[in-house]
């Protein structure tokens, strides 16, 4: 916005100072991420230069006491319980925001979606102490146990966003196509749903990014054997999980190789975020 | 008496209400499933919470490694966290808000920087910033397992969520405003603290909010910089047990634990939801107003 | 303008102010011991650390979990005063100093309602490395076995493997711990589930109700007695590790831990004083 700009007169000394003040709290602010980015990478350095990169992949597995250090298993059951959560939270979600948007009566619309910003709201250690109280004894710990709980956990989220892209749709669209006598599927399916597209997508790679990057609950059920899993019921564990539990245990390479998880599982995320935001072409955050 | 050639257009419209009932009844089982889980979530956390929950639990210290007593020092520790995670991130939030609605505009490369970064550092997982705050704050800085490393580890995780938020707010003050301040002569700088910060109040109360909220809900980031210790913290050097981590704790390492631990999600919850409900406060009673939606 | 200058300013020193305020007063008042390391030693240390607080007014004993390792490699960079380890320490840890304050064992751990009462040494590796899946070739009933294995750098699983024999990538595991109390927790809540566990940890959670076994290793019985006694034959040094001679308050602590002053507690812990 233009709307202070300087004009012709030279504006008081207060004001330069304000808006140097103002600049400098901006360029700290977003200094952090290199911030992050810096320290990320000095932590991993010394792992990345006595491991080397490659070994993070062909080693023969994680165990980096016995100076084991792949971590490919983890990248897959990060993407597996990702995928899979995503998977079942898309159908819900979308769902989800058509019901609040189209079907339900306006009270229960408005009431439902005070539910699904309440679920958002949910700390991720007590969707994890419930799944690990009622999931984990019938499906124990498990790939398939981290799947649902992070579903729940994104659905929220998926559906809440998917709602709102719904809103932005011009009015004139639905009253156009009812004014054909199309039903309300066909209407959903054939013009809100297509233009809502861009939205829906953010919707997902949102869910997909914070499905990812989800620490507590799947460190909670998943069981945490760093393994390809065979089935559903295998347990896994996942990069997040990885650090969590290890951090703390770590010294030497071995804390440093997760630093390089760390970084890695920060590439994931910001890409998946940069392709939402592209999509998107504008801001996608509250 | 129907036409031959609606015949045909009766058939297909049969067949487009087969469709429409059918999706009529997979979107509200959708709704249904989802409402039911969630309530049997919410059930759950709620009856497995309340049994244990009384006065006594808020006020007295954890005794047995938390399998008895209560969460006083827990409840301290968080509020402290929260505390100094809001007190940094609220300053330099809303300077950054105020820059980028004010001075940058949609032209300005380093306001495109900036934006760029912070939506960048808005999707950073918690972890990672769990790691960040332990090798920066609790290393680099000397801070230890503390709250003070743990409130700005958090401030760092809050700050993008505020700014966007405070933004909004900001862009959303009526143009008039600031030409009719300058009409007047008014400095910018008492525009800012006179006018503009008054007008984005809902709006930064709003981002307080959210900020406050998902503060309180955050483990990941606390478990390696403010640290498991739950006693009494009695300054912001020492390290201190959020609820979030006590919860963890309880649920994972503590056998007979579980019943301290619902209770304590239930108080994390019914704080959550007092702040949700401060937010749907603000925003239905000032940000409808003429404001702005965040 | 001036009002907005001096509002900075004195936010500016106020910070700064409180913020050198905190840090000398919290160094000055409270002057504080750091510990880290095992999650086997920390309850205990916190206990001795609350007896030692009561004697030493305006002093803070600070205790972190983070396992053996941490412990050591916290010590050795200066992070924590006093490193917690239980176990030997390896010949590259060696330019530490160890001080034992007590021993503890390490025994196999199941449900108490599992009708296995013994199990023998190859029995145990056939478990752990996958040879055995299912508890009725062990004499148990027909369901699979549920392994727990421990996370890296925790010392309880370094000690069992050197029992063993074994080398931690060839063991298969169905879940992963961190804690003690997290092995003890899920097997209390899975009858099929085996682990291994610090003596001390599995005989306090058994004794305060918790429905867990623990298998006796080469006949012997695993308790607290037969550790003291010297009979159990998985065993080790609950230590203490600085870097160089302690002096000042750490050496002052390190003494009252060797000291019979906290018998009682390292008993009511279950685990086993050091005999010096």
């Amino acid at each position: 916005m233009t709307s202070l700009r300087p004009t012709t007169s030279s504006p008081p000394r207060a004001d330069v100072f304000l808006v140097f003040a103002l600049r400098a709290l901006a360029v700290v602010a977003s200094g952090i991420v290199l911030l992050i980015l810096v320290f990320l990478l000095l932590e991993s350095a010394p792992a990345l230069e006595g491991i080397g990169l490659t070994r993070f992949f062909s080693d023969a597995s994680w165990h980096p006491l016995s100076d084991r250090f792949n971590m490919m298993p983890m990248v897959f059951a990060s993407l597996a319980i990702t995928f899979g959560a995503i998977l079942a939270a898309i159908p819900l979600g979308i769902g989800s925001a058509l019901f609040c948007r189209y079907y339900a009566p306006p009270k229960l619309a408005s009431l439902y979606r005070a539910l699904l910003q309440l679920l958002a709201g949910i700390p991720s250690v007590v969707y994890g102490f419930w799944a690990l109280v009622v999931l984990v004894p019938v499906l124990f710990p498990s790939l398939l146990a981290g799947i649902v709980i992070l579903s729940l956990m994104i659905l929220p989220t998926v559906a809440l966003i998917a709602d709102a892209s719904l809103a932005q749709i011009p009015l004139e669209y639905s009253h156009g196509s009812a004014a054909l006598g199309l039903g309300r599927w066909s209407m959903i399916r054939g013009v809100l749903l297509p233009s809502a597209r861009r939205g829906l997508v953010t919707a997902i790679l949102l869910g997909l990014a914070r499905a990812i990057g989800e620490t507590m609950a799947v460190l909670m059920v998943c069981g945490n054997v760093v393994q390809f899993p065979k089935s559903l019921t295998d347990p896994v564990r996942t990069l997040t999980a990885n650090i969590a539990l290890e951090m703390s245990y770590a010294g030497d390479l071995h804390r440093s190789a997760l630093f390089v998880s760390g970084l890695l599982l920060m590439g994931l995320v910001v890409l998946l975020v940069a392709i939402a935001e592209g999509l998107s072409r504008g801001k996608i955050y509250a | 008496m129907p036409e031959p050639s609606s015949i045909q257009k009766s058939a297909i419209r049969k067949r487009g209400q087969v469709g429409e009932r059918l999706a009529t009844l997979c979107v509200w089982a959708v709704a249904l499933l989802v409402s039911l889980v969630f309530f049997w979530i919410l059930i759950d956390l709620f009856l497995g919470g309340v049994r244990h929950l009384s006065l006594s639990f808020l006020f007295e210290a954890p005794r047995d490694a938390g399998r008895a007593g209560g969460i006083a020092p827990i409840l301290v520790a968080s509020l402290e966290i929260v505390a100094v995670c809001m007190l940094v991130a609220l300053p330099i939030g809303i300077g950054t808000a105020v820059w980028l609605a004010e001075y940058a505009g949609d032209r300005n490369r380093l306001g495109r920087l900036v934006r760029r970064s912070l939506d960048v550092l808005a999707s950073v997982p918690s972890i990672v910033f769990g790691l960040f705050g332990s090798a920066f704050f609790c290393l680099q800085l000397g801070l230890g397992f503390s709250i003070l490393a743990g409130g700005l580890t958090l401030a760092c995780m809050v700050l993008p969520i505020f700014i966007r938020t405070a933004e909004e707010g900001f862009r959303a003050v009526p143009q008039a405003y600031r030409l009719g301040a300058a009409s007047l002569g008014i400095s910018r700088t008492s525009t800012l603290f006179r006018i503009l910060i008054p007008s984005a109040l809902p709006a930064l109360s709003a981002g307080f909010v959210l900020g406050v909220g998902r503060a309180l809900a955050e483990t990941a980031a606390l478990i390696f910089t403010s640290g498991y210790v739950s006693r009494m913290p009695e300054s912001l050097l020492d390290s201190g047990r959020a609820m979030s981590v006590h919860i963890y704790d309880l649920a994972m390492n503590v056998p007979g634990g579980n019943d301290n631990a619902f209770a304590t999600a239930l108080v994390l919850l019914l704080l959550l939801l007092l702040i949700n409900a401060s937010f749907a406060w603000i925003s239905q009673h000032h940000l409808s107003h003429g404001a702005s939606q965040s | 303008m001036k009002r907005f200058l001096v509002l900075t300013v004195g936010l500016l020193l106020l910070s700064l102010g409180s913020w050198i305020g905190w840090k000398t007063i919290s160094r000055a008042q409270n002057r504080r011991l750091v510990l880290t390391g095992s999650s086997t030693i920390a309850p205990l240390a916190v206990e001795i650390g609350r007896r030692f607080e009561a004697l030493h007014p305006g002093l803070r004993v600070d205790v972190q979990t983070g396992g053996s390792s941490r412990g050591i490699a916290d010590a050795r960079r200066g992070i924590a005063d006093i490193g917690m380890a239980s176990r030997r320490l390896k010949t590259s840890e060696k330019e530490l100093l160890v001080h034992t304050i007590a021993r503890d064992g390490i025994c196999m751990v199941l449900h108490a309602g599992n009708p296995v009462s013994s199990l023998s040494d190859s029995q145990i590796v056939g478990i752990y490395t996958g040879k055995i899946q299912n508890w009725k070739e062990v004499g148990g009933k027909d369901a699979a076995i549920f392994v727990l294995n421990k996370a890296e750098g925790r010392g309880t699983l370094e000690v069992f493997l050197k029992f063993f024999g074994l080398e931690n990538p060839s063991i298969h595991a169905d879940a992963i711990v961190g804690d003690n109390e997290q092995g003890i927790k899920t097997i209390a809540g899975n009858p099929n589930a085996i682990g291994y566990l610090s003596i001390g940890t599995a005989e306090y959670d058994q004794k305060h109700g918790v429905p867990i076994k623990l298998l006796p290793s080469h006949a012997v019985q695993a308790s607290t007695e037969t550790l003291a006694a010297g009979t159990f034959p998985i065993s080790r040094p609950l230590n203490l590790v600085t870097k160089g001679v302690p002096s000042g308050i750490a050496k002052t602590f390190i003494e009252f831990c060797q000291a019979k002053d906290v018998h009682d507690l390292i008993k009511a812990h279950y685990f086993v004083p050091a005999t010096r």
